[in-house]
């Protein structure tokens, strides 16, 4: 046990080096680092929201809502599905529950209505079936001509799959606009989207670009009769009531129909109206929409359009002149801001349903330092506490047994650093844990070579017995914390799991540093002194 | 002279203090069990839903009583408000809202326009319902698991007896330090759960050493008593057990008091564990290894000594 090859000493000098080298750069501000020379290593701990603050934000899909919105555009297909030449007569058409429900009049042509309808069922190509098609929807049709769409299980959970990709996408775009650094965006689970951005000190704002849909359409007004009119008796077919986005709300009468949306935008810029010097919004359509944009507006010059952003009227302009370059201009009550804002939600597209905050944790960058500094003074006051019992207790051993601690702090911070794991608070106490109870390790060997030296054996041997009988009990004893750790690591997020990577580092480091580092040390220790007697 | 915490050569009669200490720990787990029913954890927004806020106010110290009215004001429900660290910090803790996880965001909405200007968010956390009751879940299941690979892997480590003190022993633990957050009204988080898992280690760390040596004096004095070699055991390790505890505790007890309000609690729980998980791995761990029965019949002949020496190099760990 006390035999030492020279490659084996080198061995563990390297490793000790290297967690030296690598815990290194953590010392230097990342400028002097940046002027430092390539080849030396640059990577420093990544520490976690809570210290450096920042946004943690978990999102869900709104399921329920998708459904009804899909449901809705359902029903317009299979209303412009029937009346086609020659049409089929239908009564009852609407949404009941989880599904669209139509009943056939005519029950002679029921199987010519299956036959059209069945091209709504919309089938989709499934990656978990191996290719194999599902359809999103499933039809039955009943004798007496009662047609019934619902979703299929796997049709659903597909499309809710498609939608977090998309989102997930449409998001990147929004929070990179942001300028925050490293956001970490991904899916989480079936229906959820996690979104973390270290640093972001107004989580507000984030919190508002994120999570807004965004869907922007053109609709025109309709003039037939006052919104206030049409509140009261009923709003004629094929129009909608909306509120304007103004404190307090205006009503507006707009075709329910929009004559244009988000999706034929190329891009949005801010800038300054000439004649106000108010920022405004500027985009551009695409050459469809351009295309439409003109017609619409020669055939409507003098009439009222509205922009309406998640139903909500931004603002209502009178046509005063085709507009033919495929631009507009959107005005209404912005701040810098609040138009670089839906600037940057316009280009980036909207999402494709409602996404629901169900957790959310911010932490400002005030407690994130003062926490720092804390953990930070904690640690070393534990560390000096534990290192001077050490030495009080067990004399030269216990020197020993502290620099085998201080290898061990730099190695836990070495992998840290090398593995970029994430450094919480609850981690740095994990560490200071760790560095508690790395002495036991120590601890058990030496009360064990008291032990064999009491009963007599000689210095050589009481060592080499002690770190030969000590190593079953420091393997068992560690492995059962490590069982913990991975299981804290399974169930954790953010800080506790920063918590379970320390404590798991810690088992490691402290094995080696106690087994091999604090052994090799006593093993040149004896081949120097060739102690008689031991000093324990 | 060198420091010694326990004086070598001890030869406490630890197990004959096991009429007092098996009852003394019934007592005691079968009270915070009780509690728990009867009073109930002060459960956290990790498991209850909710909203947590912590801010800065311009003014120190802070008017709690002006806060608690402004927010009274807001009509959000239960309230808490508390000060949190420094004097002009303060803690705000608001009850999950009906209407799911919209209406919890419009009253955080609420809460930062009322009171913007005056303070400085230091840290929002909203849990929705859904994610507390995931949340809650995972927990158990975390802690039921960890105690079931642990008993494997001590059973396939030493024999059945060993695994079920240790885990007998353990679940104690968890249940006393259950009962100290319900005692305390301690807030009963996740990071709760963490500091659980991490006294399941230790505990069982502190155990297993024990049970270690038991283990090889087994081997080495094959008709010694069961009672006498337990104690034989427990005081050869005695000098470990204290100073392992102390180095631990000294740790932690500097995060304690110089760690900040964030983890306190967190801490508070391990340094309990700590005691505990010691106290339990020589006053129940050893000596239930009596009840369970391990060296049946052996435990009459009185023979010692003079075994221990020739049998010595087949007591090295397996």
């Amino acid at each position: 046990m006390l035999y030492f090859a020279r490659w084996k000493i080198a061995l563990v000098v390297l490793v000790v080096l290297a967690g030296l080298v690598s815990t290194l750069p953590n010392f230097f501000s990342t400028e002097s680092l940046r002027q430092m020379p390539d080849w030396l290593p640059k990577r420093q701990i990544v520490l976690g929201l809570d210290l450096q603050g920042g946004a943690y934000l978990l999102y869900e899909v709104d399921k329920q809502d998708y459904i009804q919105k899909r449901l809705k555009t359902l029903v317009g297909d299979i209303r412009q599905t029937l009346r086609e030449e020659p049409r089929i007569g239908y009564t009852g058409l609407g949404v009941q529950g989880q599904g669209v429900q139509v009943r056939i009049r005519d029950v002679e042509r029921i199987d010519e209505a299956r036959e059209r309808l069945s091209g709504l069922a919309n089938p989709l190509v499934s990656s978990l079936f191996g290719g194999q098609q599902v359809n999103e929807f499933e039809l039955n049709v009943s004798e007496d001509g009662l047609a019934r769409f619902t979703f299929t299980e796997e049709g659903l959970s597909q499309r809710v799959r498609s939608i977090v990709q998309q989102s997930i996408e449409v998001i990147r775009r929004r929070v990179d606009e942001l300028g925050t650094t490293e956001p970490n965006i991904q899916r989480q689970g079936e229906d959820r989207i996690l979104v973390e951005a270290p640093g972001e000190n107004d989580p507000q704002r984030l919190k508002a670009l994120v999570g807004q849909t965004a869907q922007l359409t053109f609709h025109m007004v309709d003039v037939s009769m006052s919104a206030e009119q049409a509140l009261q008796t009923r709003p004629p077919a094929g129009t909608i009531v909306m509120d304007s986005i103004d404190e307090p709300p205006i009503p507006y009468l707009l075709e329910e129909a929009p004559l244009l949306s988000g999706e034929d935008l190329v891009d949005a810029q801010v800038s300054f109206d000439q004649r106000t010097n108010e920022p405004v919004v500027n985009f551009r359509f695409n050459t469809s929409g351009a295309r439409k944009f003109a017609i619409v507006t020669q055939q409507n010059v003098g009439r009222p359009f509205a922009i309406v952003l998640d139903d909500e009227v931004i603002s209502a302009p009178v046509i005063r002149e085709p507009i033919t370059g495929g631009s507009g201009q959107i005005s209404g009550n912005f701040d810098v801001e609040s138009a670089n804002d839906l600037a940057v939600l316009l280009r980036a597209g909207a999402l494709p349903a409602k996404l629901t905050v169900v957790e959310e944790r911010s932490i400002g960058p005030g407690l994130g330092q003062d926490s720092i500094d804390a953990g930070r003074l904690a640690s070393l006051i534990g560390a000096a506490a534990v290192v001077i019992f050490m030495v009080l207790a067990y004399g030269r051993f216990g020197v020993m047994a502290d620099i085998a601690l201080t290898a061990n702090i730099l190695l836990i911070f070495g992998a840290l650093t090398f593995l970029q794991a994430t450094l919480t608070l609850p981690g740095i106490a994990g560490i200071v844990l760790t560095i508690g109870m790395a002495v036991d390790a120590n601890v058990l060997i030496f009360e064990r070579i008291r032990e064999e030296s009491r009963a007599g054996r000689s210095a050589i041997s009481a060592i080499d017995a002690g770190y030969s009988r000590a190593l079953g009990t420091i393997l068992d004893a560690n492995i059962t914390t490590l069982i913990a750790a991975v299981i804290l690591f399974q169930l954790g997020s953010g800080p506790i799991r920063g918590f379970a990577v320390t404590l798991a580092i810690g088992i490691f480091t402290t094995v080696f540093s106690a087994f091999t580092f604090s052994r090799m040390l006593v093993a040149l220790w004896v081949r120097w002194r060739r102690p008689s007697h031991l000093p324990i | 002279m060198l420091l010694k915490l326990v004086p070598e050569n001890t030869h406490y009669r630890f197990m004959w203090l096991r009429r007092y200490s098996f009852p003394l720990s019934a007592i005691v787990a079968v009270a915070s069990i009780v509690l728990f029913f009867a009073v109930g954890l002060n459960f956290g927004i990790d498991f209850k839903g909710g909203t947590v806020i912590e801010m800065k106010t311009n003014e120190s110290p802070a008017d709690i009583a002006r806060i608690r009215a402004d927010l009274g004001a807001l009509d959000l429900g239960d309230i808490q408000v508390q000060s949190f660290g420094g004097p002009d910090e303060v803690l705000v803790r608001i009850q999950q809202q009906e209407g799911g996880e919209t209406a919890q965001q419009a009253a955080v909405a609420k809460v930062r326009s009322s009171f913007e200007d005056r303070v400085e968010f230091r840290r929002i956390e909203v849990v929705g319902p859904r994610v507390s009751g995931e949340l809650a879940q995972a927990g158990t299941i975390a802690v039921i698991s960890a105690l079931v690979v642990i008993l494997f892997y001590i059973w396939f480590r030493f024999e059945w007896q060993f695994a079920v003190g240790a885990i007998v022993t353990t679940i104690n633990d968890i249940i006393v330090t259950v009962g100290l957050f319900v005692v305390l009204q301690l807030e009963f988080s996740l990071s709760s759960i963490a500091a659980i898992l991490t006294i399941i280690g230790y505990s069982l760390n502190d155990t297993v050493v024990v049970y270690d040596r038991i283990r090889e004096n087994l081997r080495r004095y094959k008709k010694m008593a069961l009672p006498e070699l337990l104690d034989r055991s427990i005081n050869e390790m005695l000098s470990r057990t204290v100073m392992t505890s102390v180095t631990t505790l000294l740790a932690l007890i500097a995060l304690y008091i110089f760690g900040g309000e964030v983890i306190r609690t967190f801490t508070l729980a391990m340094i309990f564990g700590i005691v505990i998980g010691t106290y339990s791995s020589i006053f129940l761990a050893a000596p239930m290894l009596i009840f369970l029965n391990l060296r049946p019949g052996g435990g009459q002949a009185k023979a010692g000594k003079e075994d221990a020496e020739k049998d010595d190099s087949a007591a090295a760990p397996a």
